[in-house]
């Protein structure tokens, strides 16, 4: 029986204890008109040896690819010992710190990510994280609705700059409860806002969200934008990549005033792809604001001793004590992948992390140049960047992504469907784990697929 | 010790750090940061033997028993974790295509359709991240199909008082009114309150079964049969489902959509709190409004639904698919365990309970529902003990602590004072249970020959109880360089 330690004479022993002839006695109280033993679409149990087996035969079908696609998700080196630490079992089968004497590793471990964090993005405090960067974006509207007392429309204004996906996740999450997302086109020449296109008199806004770098990877006004919201009442959410926060302003330094609440997708950060998940959510405020954040957060104190210690703090905001009136119903953060996050950090240092950030700006500057100078292929933004950006082809965008996989290439995401207007547009990513002959891998394979593309589709003119 | 407090500038890793110099002037200074983060400046070994030793202060399932009621802390099969992450698995970026994911996608579509046996729904989505995230949609979907029938007056989510505390947050996130339902003397649902309840403003009803409270809600049937007949639908909130595995279905039972916790039930890691993952399975009239994307078969090939090919979907939770990796490992622990595996689960789940309630009942402690037989986990109260005594149920948790127990569940549900919420899992062996009963009744002896002891628990652990109040007041939540 697999994981199951009982011997026959254990049962009955137990059953005995209990006072009860058999196993199927303690289901006494289940009406027996609802009892179904049928399991007819699962297989019978198999051993590890034969699971290893599956499981393998279908990992190296989805066997490695040259990957160009960022959208959201980052490959990157992981020091080795960020999972061998992470996969222990103390860390591993934990569950959220209740009770703290017995949780101290897991507590600071949280402690220090916070700090970390804090740090990071220039604000005050952080939470000990949310489900992921889309969801973290959901919450932080929430939160601004319930910061922001002025303001009573429940409006945020959410640039068309801002992931797709995560625009739609918020929207799923927040619009029951009447709040509305309302979409800030983008200049078609630097794929950024453009900050004299803001009203002059917005109305009442509840908050301006601000993506840096943007979902097409170029950097907004961060600082114009920012103050303009504050001028109009309104929050500032910032939506970032905590690895290019090794190079760029963190928001709590953007404008005037800074940003006010501050999320993002921890995945850069020693997650690797994994097909979307588990990655973490991040959020991180002002200490004015703290109260109103969602999820867990973790505070030093003093234990009978005086002697240092740390604990879940701030309960009192959390769905277990307030219920209907919590700020959210989350009652987990993503332990393990802030786990393995602190231990990237803590390997990195600010300074290997502004190395593996400069190296990704470099390689897509790299992989933009060589594009840029294949033919049917143009670049479409004139914009400084991080580590993403958009090129255009002159064949139909679908024709070229999938010939690229064909050939074990991941060309980019194509932008088709979230930007029609762009044309046959992808998004591109080169992190510090592309080589130069990796680029050139690509831009080799685009040019031989574009001339077979493009002599498909212009047969040669028979001659009259 | 702090890692930041062995940090000692310029000390680097230059083995971790890209080799490449790369140059900064193709970003304007505006935008550049001015002064670097606050990170440490350890050597790897400094890093592998801080976070090594802070692992070490943990207790975990797999160095402690761990009876944590309603978080169901059975073995995380090694296996699980090996397999999920092969390197096929964890370099797939989420946008791979189709073609070069087809051996990814049939594990989610087995996972999808083992979920929809074991829960007798006709259909499941893996999307949800987290069981509250599960709930949320559940929620969704009863106000999405409710609004696509025009039927706009419900406003209200019933719950009973006994409910975990993200079924009334749940409903207020969907902008429902929640009201609760009194739980009877035998920890089943007042059946009269129900019925005075239910009305034209009921969406639906959030329900734990077995509950909260450790015991099968009896009267299931006639639940169901209130709440439809006033056009109310029926959420199972999946939090215990490892008691009825392969015994009884909610379909079965009546309801409409459920949410898993895949991390109890099918034994993903809790990871220190998370990732989770919460899928959720529906009835056909909620089939539309279900999350996206979803993975189907056709003629051996699979692919993903998404919103233009879901319109009525209630949308999409996360950026990708949601927990992928947890999802592999809940896989391998389905086809690990097959169907006669299921069937275990529940019943030495099941077992162990009844056996932990009888043994503990018999050395003097008092059940909060002596009548009832324990479903997987089950509720004793010590408030005979904090009267007479003047030791509580904290006490008594803290103790355990000092004789290598994780401590059970206390005050939750908050209905029974000076509770312990005690689940032991299948996966435990009968000597380890009677350990924890020795120590339970060791701890009973202290409690009257040396009360003190017990109030002062824990006295093994790295640090004594910590001072929250001080911890709320003076919100000490991040290192500054300042120390």
């Amino acid at each position: 029986m697999p994981f199951i330690p009982h011997t026959d004479d254990d049962v009955k022993t137990m059953l005995d204890a209990i006072g009860a002839n058999s196993i199927e006695d303690l289901f006494a109280e289940i009406p027996a008109e609802l009892r179904s033993e049928g399991l007819d679409s699962i297989p019978d149990g198999v051993n590890e040896m034969d699971i290893s087996r599956l499981m393998r035969e279908r990992a190296d079908q989805d066997s490695r690819s040259l990957c160009f696609a960022g959208a959201g998700a980052y490959e990157h080196h992981i020091p080795a010992a960020v999972w061998e630490l992470t996969t222990r079992g103390e860390f591993y089968t934990a569950y959220t710190p209740y009770q703290a004497e017995a949780s101290q590793g897991t507590l600071q471990l949280l402690y220090e990510y916070q700090s970390m964090m804090a740090s990071l993005t220039g604000m005050d405090v952080s939470n000990a994280s949310l489900y992921d960067g889309a969801s973290a974006l959901a919450e932080a509207v929430l939160m601004a609705v319930r910061a922001n007392r002025k303001s009573k429309s429940k409006r945020i204004l959410t640039p068309r700059t801002v992931h797709p996906d995560y625009r739609r996740v918020a929207n799923t999450i927040v619009h029951n409860q009447g709040i509305v997302l309302d979409e800030l086109d983008f200049d078609r020449q630097q794929g950024v806002i453009d900050p004299a296109s803001l009203p002059d008199d917005p109305g009442d806004v509840t908050a301006l969200i601000i993506p840096q770098p943007n979902y097409f990877g170029a950097l907004e006004d961060v600082d114009v934008l920012t103050d303009w919201a504050h001028a109009h009442g309104a929050l500032v959410i910032a939506v970032v990549n905590p690895v290019s926060l090794a190079i760029l302003t963190p928001p709590g330094e953007w404008g005037d005033s800074g940003a006010d609440i501050v999320c993002g997708d921890g995945q850069p950060l020693g997650a690797p792809l994994s097909s979307g998940g588990p990655y973490f959510g991040f959020m991180c405020c002002r200490k004015a604001f703290v109260r109103q954040m969602p999820g867990r957060i973790i505070g030093r104190t003093t234990d009978l001793d005086g002697k240092s210690g740390y604990t879940l703090t701030l309960q009192a905001r959390e769905q277990h004590i307030r219920r209907s009136k919590a700020t959210s119903n989350i009652c987990t953060n993503q332990g393990l992948l802030v786990t393995a996050a602190t231990i990237y950090m803590s390997l990195l240092g600010a300074q290997g992390l502004e190395r593996v950030a400069l190296a990704c700006h470099a390689n897509t500057m790299k992989l933009l140049a060589a594009l840029d100078e294949t033919d049917g292929v143009t670049k479409l933004f004139d914009r400084p960047l991080f580590h993403e950006a958009v090129v255009q082809f002159d064949l139909p965008v679908a024709d070229v992504m999938r010939a690229l996989s064909v050939q074990g290439i991941i060309g980019g995401v194509s932008l088709a469907d979230d930007y029609p207007e762009l044309g046959n547009s992808i998004l591109i990513c080169a992190t510090e784990t592309k080589t130069d002959a990796d680029i050139e891998t690509y831009t080799a394979s685009l040019k031989r697929i574009a001339m077979r593309l493009t002599a498909n589709r212009c047969p040669v003119q028979p001659k009259m | 010790m702090l890692i930041f407090e062995q940090s000692k500038s310029q000390r680097a890793n230059p083995s971790q750090a890209p080799l490449q110099e790369a140059g900064i002037d193709s970003i304007p200074a505006q935008f550049r940061r001015r002064r670097r983060p606050l990170l440490p400046e350890v050597s790897e070994m400094q890093a592998v033997r801080h976070f090594t030793r802070l692992s070490q202060k943990n207790f975990s399932i797999d160095t402690h028993f761990y009876p944590l009621g309603s978080c169901t802390m059975k073995y995380n099969p090694r296996a699980s974790n090996t397999l999920a992450m092969l390197p096929g698995f964890l370099q797939r970026h989420p946008h791979s295509p189709d073609n070069l994911s087809q051996g990814f996608m049939a594990c989610m579509f087995d996972l999808q359709e083992i979920l929809k046996d074991v829960t007798g729904m006709t259909a499941v989505s893996l999307a949800p991240m987290a069981g509250a995230q599960g709930e949320f949609a559940g929620i969704a979907m009863i106000r999405a199909y409710h609004d696509a029938r025009e039927d706009t007056a419900r406003t209200e989510i019933l719950a009973p008082d006994a409910a975990h505390g993200t079924n009334p947050a749940t409903a207020t996130m969907c902008n429902y009114k929640v009201k609760e339902i009194p739980t009877d003397a035998q920890g089943d649902v007042d059946i009269d309150a129900l019925k005075a309840a239910v009305g034209p403003q009921t969406a639906g009803i959030m329900l734990t079964n077995p509950s909260t409270l450790g015991v099968f809600e009896r009267r299931i049937k006639d639940i169901a049969e209130i709440v439809h007949s006033a056009g109310g639908l029926l959420y199972y909130d999946g939090a215990n489902l490892n008691a009825i595995l392969g015994k009884v279905k909610p379909g079965d039972m009546g309801f409409d959509v459920i949410h898993m916790n895949l991390h109890k039930t099918f034994s993903t890691p809790h990871g220190g709190g998370g990732p989770g993952a919460g899928p959720v399975g529906v009835s056909p009239r909620l089939e539309p409004f279900l999350p996206v994307p979803l993975v189907v078969k056709n003629d051996d090939e699979y692919s993903w639904l998404k919103e233009k090919d879901r319109p009525q979907t209630i949308g999409r939770l996360s950026t990708f698919m949601g927990n992928a990796g947890v999802l592999l490992r809940a896989y391998v622990y389905a086809r690990l365990l097959g169907r006669e595996g299921m069937h275990r689960v529940a019943d030495f789940a099941t077992l162990n309970a009844n056996y932990m309630l009888a043994r503990l009942r018999k050395a003097g402690f008092e059940a909060a529902f002596p009548e009832r037989l324990a479903t997987h986990e089950f509720i004793i109260t010590l408030k005979r003990q904090a009267k007479e005594l003047g030791v509580n149920t904290m006490d008594f948790a803290k103790r355990l602590l000092d004789y290598g127990f994780h401590a059970p569940t206390t005050y939750f549900p908050l209905l029974v004072a000076e509770c312990l919420l005690i689940e032991p899992t299948e996966t435990e062996a009968k000597e380890d249970i009677d350990a924890f009963i020795e120590a339970m009744i060791k701890i009973q002896h202290e409690a009257e020959s040396d009360p003190e002891k017990v109030k002062s628990a824990p006295h093994s652990l790295p640090v004594r109880r910590l001072d929250d109040v001080k911890a709320a007041k003076d919100m000490d939540l991040r290192w500054t360089v300042s120390e």
